[in-house]
């Protein structure tokens, strides 16, 4: 393949992926109404060839609402499986873009975001594997085609150039761990605002809604996110010092980039003190989840676009 | 570090303060100021600071006439050195130290306790298993006792328990974290006390030495006097720049780099290195970076006879990306005076209709936009004066004109001529010295370590408790507690489970069916 083939595989790839994901959202969304409609228990138990004498009891679940259940959960494994694929186009996408490139994929802010949708999807679909979360998959994929929209229409560049500043290993340390970060502080923020929307059904004695965990349960997969994401994001945060010491000068400066990833890293931090304050570990906690990857999209879109910085390498 | 709310303040005035120390040093506090630095830290992304950018700091308060000035007063423009962000860091790292000193304390003497005895009811706990294991009490007791020890569980064995407790890293790690967060406070305040920086211009073929008044702005802390600089110097021999040509990236910089020759001290040998943006060179601890770059035209003037007045190269700086650049020249020895405000661009515009702008950064069709004046330059006035700035108060316009590399403008008022022979290239250095870098980055590793092991680490509690219910069955019950949500624990209490029914050698995927459940 000669380069423009490479830009035009790259891209073909990525718009493959978009399209996937969009038939995988339509699916979670088929699933999650189908839940929804689903109204009162649906199981009841009946003991079957229950003899008098024997210890085991067969049991046989009898569904009651089954076939709108049944299809949800069929589109919900659909909606999986485009998912991975989804996942395996974007990825072809990114490396491609690399190789075409001729270095890592994170140049400008066009890489950098499908890679952060990269690095969404993936992080959904590790915890997918340790535990069933389908139930998430509308909160991650909406957030990552919104990432790819916004890629592919109004971030698109065709360059291949780094400039200087960006020309050393520290951005492949520096920029892979906020990706990953980036996937994690999106996969909590959704997760935080699922609880959110539980609690506040729970308070009321109502159902909530269905296949979402109570909001206890997501509260912990929150803190089990966070917990995984926040020494990474120090961690970024510290390469990221260093290489701005070696680049400038200083390993701090104040700069809007540097003072937007200091706000998230207080914010998570702030978190962690939350979940272990009384009064604080419920609904507030939640909240100083979503605020925390509040600060971390404003660092990413509102200080590359709109504010003059340092690290303004957008290519916009 | 009480995470309960503080009991009623006692009465008087050390009662106050211990009801106030109290407060301050609570999680609640904590979480508040936390809050607060977050905020307090948003004006200065969206104001431009002193710090980093000066010159738009002035513009932005001559933009504002109204708001400028009061924004300046409440520290806008210099929020990270203003009073108000220093108190709620201030009061963050007393709360901090108020709160982990008896944290130490505590954790201290609990590494050196015995873990809690057993409770009484185990099967109340929420992680509990009750079971028969075909074996006498004291083997059992030895097969739990020899699975925690090789676990290195810390015990405590009593005639029919063991009390277990495991994770005491957790709590270290945390304060290991906290203190390293004071360490890196430190790092700062060592770098902002004994640190200088400084910047300087330097045009190819020029030198620099490191003494105070050969910056174009320095900044140093208290304890820095100008007798700290190391006495290097060196010499930009080079300075090699390329940019893109490329559709999508036209004018973006591939390469910009300086050769420089260097001596440590005045009589020391001649060294030769390359500077290039993310490779600085050090020199006794001094660093000097590559910071921009950019043009500097040179001007030969001469008088009404022909004889030369000024015959140097004039650094202009960058406007934008392409690098229309501006400059001025100013030549009191000629009479009278004479003030060149200048532009200079790379790359002219082919059709001049857009007026004196670069459309390429790189020196394809150089240009000088000149406007020259005569009279009074303001120099003797003694007044600091900007190099970058005419003062044309005093002063009358004798013409304007543009010139190629080569081309000379006889002055209208027959008063000399001004030639552009060509122009040189220069770059802006950094130069800084920071002794609290290594602190910092010591700290910065130890936080990250102790934030691993405080998150990581699972603190949590088992207990063994067995009561013989014949000479060769003993009623075992097992119970755990974690601190914090662990999914681990029942795993960890199977493990326990199989070990004390002697089946740890084999695989827990062994089937459990000589057990009988009671539970
Ligand atoms: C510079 C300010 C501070 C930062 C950045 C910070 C950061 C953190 C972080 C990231 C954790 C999470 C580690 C864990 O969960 O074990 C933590 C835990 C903790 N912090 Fe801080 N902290 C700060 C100040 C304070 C202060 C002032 C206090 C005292 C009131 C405090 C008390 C604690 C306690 C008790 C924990 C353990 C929470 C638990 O048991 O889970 N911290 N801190």
């Amino acid at each position: 393949m000669n380069a423009t083939q490479l830009a035009g595989a790259s891209n073909a790839a990525v718009y493959a992926s978009m399209l996937t994901l969009t038939f995988a959202m339509v699916s979670f969304a088929i699933s999650f109404a189908a839940g929804r409609r689903r109204i009162g228990m649906t199981q009841t138990q009946v003991p079957v060839a229950a003899s008098a004498g024997s210890t085991a009891v067969l049991i046989r679940s009898v569904v009651d609402a089954p076939t709108d259940d049944q299809a949800g959960r069929r589109s919900a494994n659909i909606a999986m499986s485009l998912t991975w694929l989804g996942f395996v186009l974007l990825l072809a996408g990114v490396v491609l873009r690399g190789v075409w490139a001729g270095r890592v994929p994170w140049g400008n802010m066009y890489e950098f975001s499908i890679t952060a949708a990269l690095g969404i999807l993936g992080a959904f679909l590790i915890v997918s594997l340790r535990r069933d979360v389908r139930w998430l998959g509308l909160f991650i994929v909406i957030p990552t085609l919104l990432t790819l929209g916004l890629a592919v229409t109004v971030l698109y560049t065709e360059g291949a150039q780094l400039v200087p500043a960006l020309k050393s290993y520290w951005l492949s340390i520096h920029v892979s761990a906020a990706i990953i970060c980036s996937g994690a502080f999106t996969l909590a923020a959704a997760t935080a605002g699922l609880s959110l929307v539980q609690s506040r059904s729970e308070l009321r004695g109502k159902p909530g809604l269905a296949k979402v965990p109570s909001a206890d349960k997501l509260r912990t997969l929150t803190y089990r996110v966070l917990a995984f994401a926040f020494p990474l994001w120090t961690f970024a945060v510290v390469a990221g010092a260093i290489w701005a010491e070696n680049a400038w000068g200083r390993y701090w400066g104040w700069d809007p980039k540097e003072t937007w990833a200091f706000i998230t890293w207080v914010i998570y931090a702030a978190y962690l003190h939350a979940r272990s304050t009384v009064g604080w570990r419920g609904d507030r906690a939640s909240w100083v989840a979503i605020a925390g990857w509040t600060a971390f999209i404003i660092n990413y879109f509102g200080v590359n676009i709109f504010i003059n910085s340092l690290h303004s390498y957008s290519g916009v | 570090m009480s995470k309960e709310a503080p009991p009623l303040p006692p009465m008087g005035a050390l009662g106050f303060l211990r009801f106030a120390w109290r407060q301050l040093t609570s999680m609640k506090t904590a979480l508040i100021l936390l809050f607060l630095l977050a905020i307090a830290s948003v004006p200065g992304s969206i104001f431009p600071q002193r710090g980093n950018n000066p010159l738009r700091v002035n513009e932005w308060i001559a933009d504002s006439p109204t708001f400028g000035p009061i924004f300046d007063t409440l520290g806008f423009f210099d929020v990270y050195s203003s009073p108000w962000f220093a108190a709620v860091y201030l009061l963050l790292f007393i709360s901090l130290i108020g709160c982990v000193l008896p944290r130490t304390k505590v954790h201290w003497r609990a590494m050196f306790a015995p873990p809690p005895p057993v409770p009484r009811n185990l099967l109340r706990l929420p992680e509990s298993m009750s079971f028969e294991v075909g074996a006498p009490a004291h083997d059992v007791l030895a097969r739990g006792q020899k699975y925690l020890t090789d676990r290195r569980w810390r015990l405590l064995v009593t005639e029919n328990a063991i009390a277990a407790e495991k994770g005491f890293l957790r709590e270290t790690g945390n304060l290991l974290f906290h203190f390293s967060l004071i360490l890196i406070l430190v790092a700062i305040a060592v770098g902002g006390l004994f640190g200088w920086k400084g910047n300087v211009i330097v045009r190819a073929g020029q030198g620099f030495s490191n003494t105070l008044t050969q910056y174009d702005a320095w900044g140093g802390g208290r304890f820095t006097g100008a007798a700290r600089l190391s006495p290097f110097s060196f010499t930009l021999d080079k300075f090699n720049v390329e940019f893109d040509r490329s559709e999508a990236q036209r004018g973006s910089p591939s390469l910009f780099e300086a050769d420089v020759t260097y001596r440590r001290s005045p009589g020391a040998v001649a060294e030769n290195s390359r500077i290039e943006v993310n490779s600085p060179l050090e020199i006794d601890g001094a660093k000097v970076f590559l910071v921009g770059h950019g043009y500097a035209p040179h001007f030969v003037v001469r008088d009404a006879s022909g004889a030369v007045v000024f015959d140097d190269s004039v650094v202009f700086l960058p406007q934008d990306g392409n690098f229309t650049s501006t400059g001025v020249v100013k030549i009191p020895d000629s009479e009278p005076p004479l003030g060149i405000e200048g532009i200079f661009v790379p790359t002219a515009a082919s059709n001049n209709l857009r007026g004196p702008i670069s459309i390429f950064p790189g020196p394809d069709d150089p240009a000088v936009f000149m406007s020259a004046w005569r009279g009074d330059l303001g120099l003797d006035a003694g007044a600091p004066q900007s190099v970058y700035r005419l003062d044309t108060k005093a002063m009358a316009q004798i013409g304007l004109d543009a010139l190629r590399p080569g081309q000379t403008w006889v002055l209208p008022d027959g008063s000399g001529s001004i030639e552009v022979t060509g122009f040189e290239r220069w770059a802006s250095f950094q130069i800084a010295f920071d002794p609290g870098k290594e602190i910092a980055l010591l700290g910065a590793i130890l936080a990250l370590t102790g934030l691993m092991l405080s998150l990581f680490i699972r603190r949590r509690r088992v207990w063994i408790a067995v009561a013989p219910s014949s000479q060769t069955v003993t009623v075992v019950q097992i119970a755990g507690l974690a601190r914090i949500e662990s999914a681990d624990l029942p795993g960890e209490l199977q493990l326990i489970r199989e070990a004390v029914a002697g089946l740890a050698d084999t695989t827990s995927a062994t089937p459990l069916g000589d057990f009988k459940e009671q539970k």
